[in-house]
């Protein structure tokens, strides 16, 4: 265990012995992990790249190297279904742009200068036209039913929404939960800890089994829009324990010198708690984000067709079956490519406000009494 | 939060109403009667009402829903007979003709099985990989990390059907099983091991192969050895982050004083850094036990019994949506906490004394 983090200033070319031969543990391990990718190193890239198959005209190709070769044909076979699901062929150019934008404003967010009420009107802007050009319907676009919507496009989808509508909520729910009144903490209380209770797939069969029970005959939502609703729920208890946590790091000192300066309920939160705990939240809230962004795979249990799902059923194709491992490895470089910027981000954001901001000082001069 | 101000002390009241003073005009008395108790008593009567009307709305679609539908609501089909098959019933007895009840019960110590056996491997390996990524061997180190982050960046979905395609897909037909330890078989029908028939003398019973599979010895079903891999590789990773932040949690300053009274270094192990790490590791930990737990639930995703899939069989053959779903809940809560009251027991015995956590 090196607990000892302390800099030894290794010079470059005692590097190898200090941190691969220090000791005869070290050596062995060292000398075993070299071993062991000596022997499966080779025969994996034999597979995944020397003798893999590319080209999707040849499925048959395929199954006679099954086992030697690794057949990437099926992604390149499939990867319009896989981007798009069943969206009518000739507008495809419509889901791409949706995800670019989608893609776009989450870089734009990622940038420290761009934070604040134009970010929250790009944001709103770009989910209008992301809107439009899905349904279309309007201006020249022609009108396409959600139940073609689907593939990586869906996924980004029901995570953006999803957390643009828990995010208000979470708000909400986060306050309420600190409030002073019985009635409304308590609320707040139970739907908190009944949702982070139960799994998300029990209130994805929630949504799907037991809404339609609750709605009054003749009123129906759609299977997507019901998902969407119970991942919106089910987020925002999630966000409100992150947010309520920033509200907690901030000292109570801040709010009564903001009292004594005249400033109302409204105005306290709006301009001296909130813009401090959601500056500290941050990074909890980036990887409540990516939990939620790999939650939206479930989907795949109530049968709505997302990235894995337009992946799994391209498998129950004839010409495809049996090349699990290659689709699924590819289904996770997908996810992986989305979710390790975001995870680095917060790394970076934690190692940021580490040192800088001094909140550790002032929480703990807050803790005084 | 005005009303702590408005409860607390008079002077803040004063204070209070003054500021409200310069907007309403000087009409003192209404506006300390707004400001305070009438309005705390405004806001939780509207909420009360709010939450009850939509649940009345809510109960009385429903009964007319389920009337119209013909489905007797209440939990009386517990007693009737089930009529479907499970593919695994390793704790307990259970057929076709036997009750809702019974499969449900078989789905909940499936779930339970799976959940506690995931929760010992992935602190297991937890453990050994957050140790790793703190060796002070690079490689070792890198390659924890990297296992870390590709874990914990992929849907544990994504990783349950990843697996489930290599054990039934990749791995050989039973005939020509792989053998990674004697007596140990891996196949495309999952994994067979020898057990104890007795302790003392120790005799084990080696799985035989017979016709297409295996007989005698343990054997686990490829949706178990999936959901049980899975679940372990999955929570492992977060673990060893948990792991990696209580160990450097320890002051270095903690480790020289233990050398300087002349502490071995497995005393100081044992005296310094573990009680000292536990209390940083365990809350986290406990988040983590109650996560495994819940992502048991993918089981219905590559076909393992447990009770989120028989209780959607259940709901698909009875249509008693709402009583199907209430089963899952409590039972899923009923476990959340009882996991959270042992480990905070647990965690009271390692922290402090005195110390609020």
């Amino acid at each position: 265990m090196n607990l000892n983090r302390r800099s030894k200033g290794i010079e470059p070319l005692s590097w190898l012995r200090a941190r691969l031969f220090a000791n005869w543990f070290s050596s062995l391990v060292t000398v075993t992990l070299l071993a062991l990718a000596w022997r499966f190193f080779p025969p994996l890239v034999d597979w995944a790249l020397i003798e893999a198959v590319w080209s999707p005209e040849k499925p048959r190709l395929c199954r006679e190297l099954m086992g030697q070769g690794a057949c990437w044909a099926f992604v390149a076979d499939k990867y319009r279904f896989i981007l798009f699901g069943t969206y009518p062929a000739e507008s495809h150019w419509r889901p791409a742009l949706a995800i670019s934008i989608l893609i776009a404003l989450y870089i734009l967010s990622a940038y420290r200068h761009s934070r604040g009420s134009r970010l929250v009107v790009a944001w709103l802007a770009g989910l209008v036209v992301v809107g439009w050009l899905m349904c279309g319907g309007l201006l020249g676009l022609s009108y396409v039913e959600n139940e073609r919507w689907g593939g990586l496009t869906l996924t980004l989808l029901l995570s953006t929404c999803g957390l643009a509508f828990a995010f208000p909520l979470a708000l909400v729910l986060a306050f309420a939960r600190r409030s002073e009144l019985p009635i409304v903490r308590w609320s707040a209380i139970a739907y908190i800890e009944l949702i982070r209770g139960v799994p998300l797939v029990s209130v994805l069969f929630m949504a799907s089994v037991m809404l339609p029970l609750f709605l009054p005959a003749g009123v129906s939502i759609d299977k997507l829009l019901r998902a969407q609703l119970a991942m919106i729920l089910f987020a925002a208890a999630y966000l409100a324990e992150v947010v309520r946590g920033g509200l907690q790091a901030i000292p109570r000192q801040q709010d009564e010198a903001a009292r004594a300066l005249g400033l109302n309920y409204w105005q306290r939160t709006r301009f001296v708690i909130l813009p401090q705990a959601l500056r500290i939240a941050i990074p909890p809230l980036v990887n409540t984000c990516i939990g939620f962004f790999k939650d939206t795979s479930l989907v795949v249990i109530i049968g709505l067709f997302d990235f894995l799902t337009t992946i799994k059923v391209s498998l129950g194709e004839p010409a495809w079956t049996g090349f699990g491992v290659e689709a699924y490895l590819f289904a996770a470089t997908g996810y992986f490519l989305f979710c390790f910027p975001m995870s680095r981000y917060s790394q970076t954001l934690e190692q940021q406000r580490a040192p800088g901001m001094g909140m550790d000082r002032v929480r703990s001069i807050g803790e005084v009494r | 939060m005005p009303r702590r101000y408005a409860k607390s002390s008079g002077c803040a009241i004063h204070v209070n109403s003054m500021s409200e003073l310069f907007t309403a005009g000087g009409n003192r008395k209404i506006d300390l009667l707004l400001s305070a108790r009438f309005r705390s008593f405004f806001y939780q009567t509207v909420l009360a009402v709010l939450v009850i009307f939509v649940g009345w709305y809510f109960v009385s679609n429903a009964t007319r829903n389920l009337l119209e539908l013909g489905v007797a609501s209440g939990f009386g089909f517990l007693a009737r007979e089930a009529g479907f098959e499970i593919g695994e019933t390793t704790l307990l007895s259970y057929s076709a003709i036997d009750t809702y009840s019974r499969a449900l019960l078989v789905g909940i110590l499936n779930t339970l099985h799976v959940a506690a056996l995931a929760i010992v491997f992935s602190t297991v390996i937890g453990l050994l990989i957050g140790l790793a990524r703190l060796s002070s061997n690079w490689l070792l180190a890198r390659l924890a990390a990297a296992y870390v982050e590709m874990i914990r960046n992929v849907p544990l979905v994504v990783q349950l059907f990843f697996l489930y395609a290599v054990i039934t897909e990749s791995l050989p037909a039973p005939a020509e099983a792989l053998r990674p330890m004697p007596g140990v078989f891996f196949s495309n029908r999952g994994l067979a091991f020898p057990t104890f028939v007795s302790l003392l003398p120790i005799v084990l019973e080696h799985p035989q192969f017979s016709g297409f599979n295996f007989a005698g010895g343990g054997s686990l079903s490829p949706e178990f050895t999936t959901l049980l891999f899975g679940l372990s590789l999955y929570t492992a990773a977060f673990i060893a982050e948990i792991v990696r932040a209580g160990l450097r949690s320890i002051d270095p300053g903690q480790l020289e004083a233990g050398y300087s009274l002349g502490l071995s270094s497995r005393q100081i192990t044992r005296f310094v850094v573990v009680p000292q790490a536990l209390r940083v590791i365990i809350p986290p930990m406990t988040s983590q036990f109650l996560n495994c737990t819940k992502n048991s639930s993918l089981a219905v995703a590559i076909g393992y019994p447990d009770l989120v899939s028989i209780a959607n069989t259940t709901i698909n053959q009875t249509g008693q949506a709402i009583e199907g779903v209430v089963i899952i809940m409590a039972v899923y809560l009923t476990i959340s906490l009882t996991v959270a009251g042992l480990m905070n027991w647990y965690n009271r015995s390692v922290a402090l004394r005195g110390s609020p956590t």
